[in-house]
């Protein structure tokens, strides 16, 4: 193919092999002279972290699974074997363990940064998807792995998460059956979640050699979210980014270590070395810190959704079309979205009281008449019972949940705004730090017991109301800044920026 | 890879920035190695093998003419009480006759006990001989099965293809009727 | 303007770090209990190590007291190395304790004295004989606990002393129960097992119910995390070379992007 047009090389073994099969030229024209915008900040290094840490998952990985036995009588000892019996297992087993957490804080930070500059707006929307895919694949990776060493979380994640498939309606039972291999969590589930353990990392691998494919076609984006016009605006990959990425890594290796050998436990939950028991269930099933925040979202959506509010959900969507996704409303008059929004809107209110009055304590409604009297009239309503839901709390949970993930890959075309770059673009700049701090108090709901509250403030609410923040960020923010948002002028290039700072830092000195 | 680099510059500073990007080299490959270490040391025999790797063996409840089996690091070894005639066969063979030369003395602390790793060299079956029923072979010790290894009753092979006598462990006498094999 | 970037990056790194520890930590079941104790270990700290004698006065208690009722599971004879015994002491130990062996060669199960290869004598056979000697309610296996409670030490420690002689005004025990302030609900089966001058030491230490608790909490995270000190040491020198070869790093990204014009 390259063999072609390529440049001998001075080394002659380099050059027999490159002569042969041109790696080498195929190497030094993707990490090599590879044009690279200048002007990367630190955020840029965690795709490289984020790479880096795969490698170290699989690579322990592989010697964990020598020593480990997927079999629920032997699993937790075998663990423990590794722990107190094999050659340095605690070393390996700690950089295993904790590595899943800071490959999630790698992906997390690496999602974060591709958001705030928008690096999944045109032409790299193809290569967010294989990232949003990666981050899917790494969940199910995660979840599989945190089950193996069998402790009672292990057994009651599984549970809990395999339990997700019953609220598919009429199939789901047979579903989660047929995914344990049994009727509950059991020998045949452990073993088959450990096989998927394996296959998995490799397929993860595979995705980020497509990643980064896409990647080296359209090339990368940069903190201004200007594409580079000249040679000027760009360097070359090594030495300036393998230096760069190294030292980032470093960095980021550095805090890692630190949590291997001096708290390797801090970020897992006590409970894991108690071995499983499908007899006693903990007081508090948590999942892994990193999936708390969709955990949250999931336990957000109490209450059912009846015909009433499903009726009015689906009026105030064709709202959203019309009057918020496009530039001009295609369907509905004015008067008519006006209407819609009334109609909808007390619907949606009507559906989702009806419903919450089946679970506000019998007492209270006793002493406010008012709202005992509302409530049984909503409730003598055709169709408003918890039975006659089509979707359930439940259920609502889990389409949420997958809701909150799905919303990833189709934010390129969510988000129609021209400009990328969070720099120029000050509206979404405070919208899209909100959405990172309401991600982070939901992490915080998650991990709090259902009926916590705050400060007189129950938990639950505030996971609904961050879990409709979330939503209405994808769905209504974007769209809308998308079309009204006017953004500050862009730089002319990048090089035109980075000569203005290196001035402006010589005049300072 | 440093043919890319760019030239255009002071050589002092060329060579300040060379040496420190072969000091940096240095320190990868050194790290790559120490982090390499426990991954593949994990393989060598863990603690509760090694645990298991020395074992200590009643020799009391033998009585003259007898053998016991016990299991030592995964394979069967072989202790014979011997009967002053057994002993007799053993040192009086003429060792010219021998595959493997090495006289009894060679291959027993003390004349009354033979140790031996019971697995025949040739390709590596477990000899009968250990029960008073068993075919003993023409030499009054071990016959090998699998293809008519016949042992003698110091253990050493005298007819048949293994190339090599029964192994002896490492062993040593606790006391009178105690050894540690191992 | 770098190095402001850089203090920047690095302070995020650590908040992002650091964040799923506070949402991590467990909010216990608001139950009565109270939070652990903050107890001065000497295996405190990113250089603490473990304290010979008070691991093996630890264990004696171990021997001399928990073991009627709870197991020790993960943990050999052999281990017990790490507490400063030599291979005779340990031989003797184990060879205090008989464990069931076999078949033999008729088939016959027999009994043997312990070796340093056994894993520690559990006092009873199954779960089920655990339960049944216990009103019902299993004693757990020791050799985790440190790790699989929330609080490791301090709250072995505190729920050790904790023990109240009456439930406070309003709360009925019921037959077998005991009030006890760390105990999540207060209500714990277990009867208070350790009490003054109950173990004798050998060594002076004074034969309190807060010294037993203190010796025994410190065996008990010794058994949970049997290679802290290596771990901790292993740490220092990764940490120091991680350090090291960051600053080389740091200096070449410096140098090579000095001439990024």
């Amino acid at each position: 193919m390259a063999s072609g047009n390529r440049e001998p090389f001075n080394n002659t073994v380099v050059e027999w092999i490159d002569s042969r099969m041109p790696i080498f030229t195929l190497l030094n024209k993707e990490y090599g002279v590879f044009p690279v915008p200048r002007n990367f900040n630190y955020f840029w290094n965690f795709g490289a972290i984020a790479g880096f840490m795969l490698v170290v998952m699989i690579a322990t990985g592989l010697f964990l699974a020598m020593h480990y036995s997927a079999d629920t009588g032997l699993a937790f000892n075998s663990v423990e074997r590794i722990m107190r019996d094999v050659n340095g297992g605690w070393l390996i087993r700690y950089i295993h363990m904790n590595g899943a957490s800071f490959f999630f804080i790698a992906v997390y930070i690496h999602i974060f940064r591709g958001m705030y500059y928008g690096s999944y707006k045109k032409p790299r929307e193809l290569l967010w998807i294989l990232g949003a895919l990666i981050f899917l694949l790494m969940m199910a990776t995660a979840f599989l792995g945190y089950v193996l060493p069998w402790g009672q979380m292990s057994l009651w994640g599984a549970t809990v998460i395999t339990g997700f498939f019953t609220a598919i309606p009429f199939i789901g039972e047979d579903i989660q059956v047929w995914l344990l291999g049994g009727f509950a969590v059991s020998n045949p589930t452990l073993t088959r979640f450990f096989a998927l353990h394996f296959l998995l990392p490799f397929v993860i691998f595979a995705v980020v050699f497509l990643h980064i494919w896409a990647l080296h076609i359209c090339g990368s984006n940069n903190p201004l979210g200007i594409e580079p016009k000249t040679r000027q605006d760009t360097l070359p990959f090594h030495p300036y980014y393998t230096i760069k990425d190294s030292f980032g890594l470093l960095v980021f290796v550095l805090v890692y270590c630190v949590f291997i050998f001096y708290m390797p436990d801090a970020l897992g939950h006590p409970d894991n070395y108690i071995q499983a028991n499908p007899m006693v269930t903990p007081p508090h099933i948590v999942p892994e810190w990193y999936f708390l925040p969709f955990y949250a979202i999931l336990r957000a959506i109490t209450f059912n959704m009846n015909l009433y509010f499903l009726l009015g959900l689906v009026m105030l969507l064709l709202l959203l079309v019309d009057f918020v996704w496009r530039k001009k409303p295609v369907y509905l008059s004015a008067a008519g979205g006006l209407a819609l929004l009334v109609v909808g809107g007390l619907l949606v209110l009507t559906g989702f009281t009806g419903d919450s009055c089946q679970r506000i304590d019998a007492q209270w409604l006793e002493a406010n008449v008012g709202f005992k009297n509302m409530c049984g009239t909503l409730q003598a309503l055709p169709g408003m019972s918890a039975e006659a839901a089509p979707i359930s709390a439940k259920l609502g949970g889990v389409l949420a949940m997958f809701g909150s993930v799905a919303m990833l890959f189709v934010l390129p075309w969510l988000d129609t705004h021209p400009v990328r770059s969070a720099r120029y673009r000050p509206l979404y700049r405070v919208f899209f730090l909100l959405l990172v701090v309401v991600f982070l108090i939901l992490g915080y709901v998650g991990s709090q017991p259902a009926d916590a509250s705050v400060a007189g403030v129950p938990l639950i609410l505030v996971g609904l109301l961050g879990t409709g923040y979330y939503f209405a960020y994808f769905l209504v923010i974007l769209p809308l800044l998308g079309r009204f948002e006017k953004a500050k002028p862009l730089p002319e290039s990048i090089h035109d920026v980075v000569l203005a700072k290196q001035i402006n830092a010589e005049t300072k000195i | 890879m440093t043919a890319h680099m760019h030239t255009e510059h002071d050589d002092d500073g060329e060579t300040r920035r060379d040496f420190m990007a072969i000091l940096a080299g240095a320190f990868g490959a050194i790290g790559a190695a120490i982090a390499a270490f426990p991954l593949l040391n994990s393989l060598s025999p863990a603690r509760d093998t090694l645990a298991l790797a020395t074992i200590e063996v009643d020799l009391s409840d033998i009585p003259e003419g007898s053998s016991k089996t016990v299991m030592w690091r995964g394979k069967p070894v072989f202790i014979r009480h011997r009967t002053p005639e057994q002993i007799k066969a053993a040192e009086s063979v003429n060792l010219q006759s021998l595959i493997d030369k090495q006289t009894d003395e060679e291959r027993v602390k003390k004349p009354e006990w033979l140790v031996t790793v019971g697995v025949c060299t040739h390709l590596g079956c477990v000899p009968m001989g250990q029960k008073e029923s068993d075919n003993h072979g023409d030499f009054g010790g071990w016959f090998c099965p699998c293809h008519g290894s016949h042992y003698d009753t110091s253990g050493r092979i005298r007819k048949g293809p293994a190339p090599k006598n029964l192994t002896v462990p490492p062993y040593a006498f606790l006391s009178d009727t105690k050894i540690k094999i191992g | 303007m770098n190095a402001t970037r850089f203090a920047r990056l690095l302070a995020l790194c650590a908040l992002i770090g650091l964040a799923p520890l506070a949402v991590s930590t467990p909010s216990r079941a608001s139950g009565g209990e109270e939070k652990p104790q903050d107890v001065q270990w000497s295996f405190d700290g990113p250089t603490g190590t473990y304290d010979r004698a008070a691991l093996q006065r630890g264990y004696k208690i171990y021997r001399e007291v928990c073991v009627s009722c709870h197991s020790m599971n993960l943990i050999y004879y052999r281990n017990l190395e790490a507490l400063g015994y030599n291979e005779a002491q340990i031989k003797n130990i184990a060879g205090e304790y008989t464990y069931m062996d076999g078949p033999d060669d008729e088939g016959e199960m027999f009994e043997r004295p312990g070796m340093p290869s056994d894993r520690f004598k559990a006092p009873f056979a199954n779960a089920k004989q655990a339960a049944a000697a216990n009103n019902g309610a299993i004693p757990p296996d020791l050799s985790l606990i440190a790790k699989a409670r929330a609080g490791g030490p301090d709250y072995i420690f505190s729920l050790l002393t904790g023990y109240e002689e009456h439930a406070p005004h309003g709360h009925v025990l019921q037959n077998g129960q005991h009030w006890n302030r760390y105990m999540s609900g207060n209500v714990i089966s277990m009867a208070p097992p350790l009490a003054d001058g109950q173990v004798t030491y050998e060594d002076g230490t004074p034969q309190t119910l807060e010294q037993y608790a203190r010796d025994i909490s410190h065996f008990l995270m010794w058994a949970a995390d049997p290679y802290m000190e290596q771990r901790k040491q292993t740490g220092l020198k990764v940490i120091i070379f991680l350090i090291v070869f960051a600053g080389i790093m740091y200096a070449l990204k410096k140098k090579t992007w000095k001439d990024a014009h």
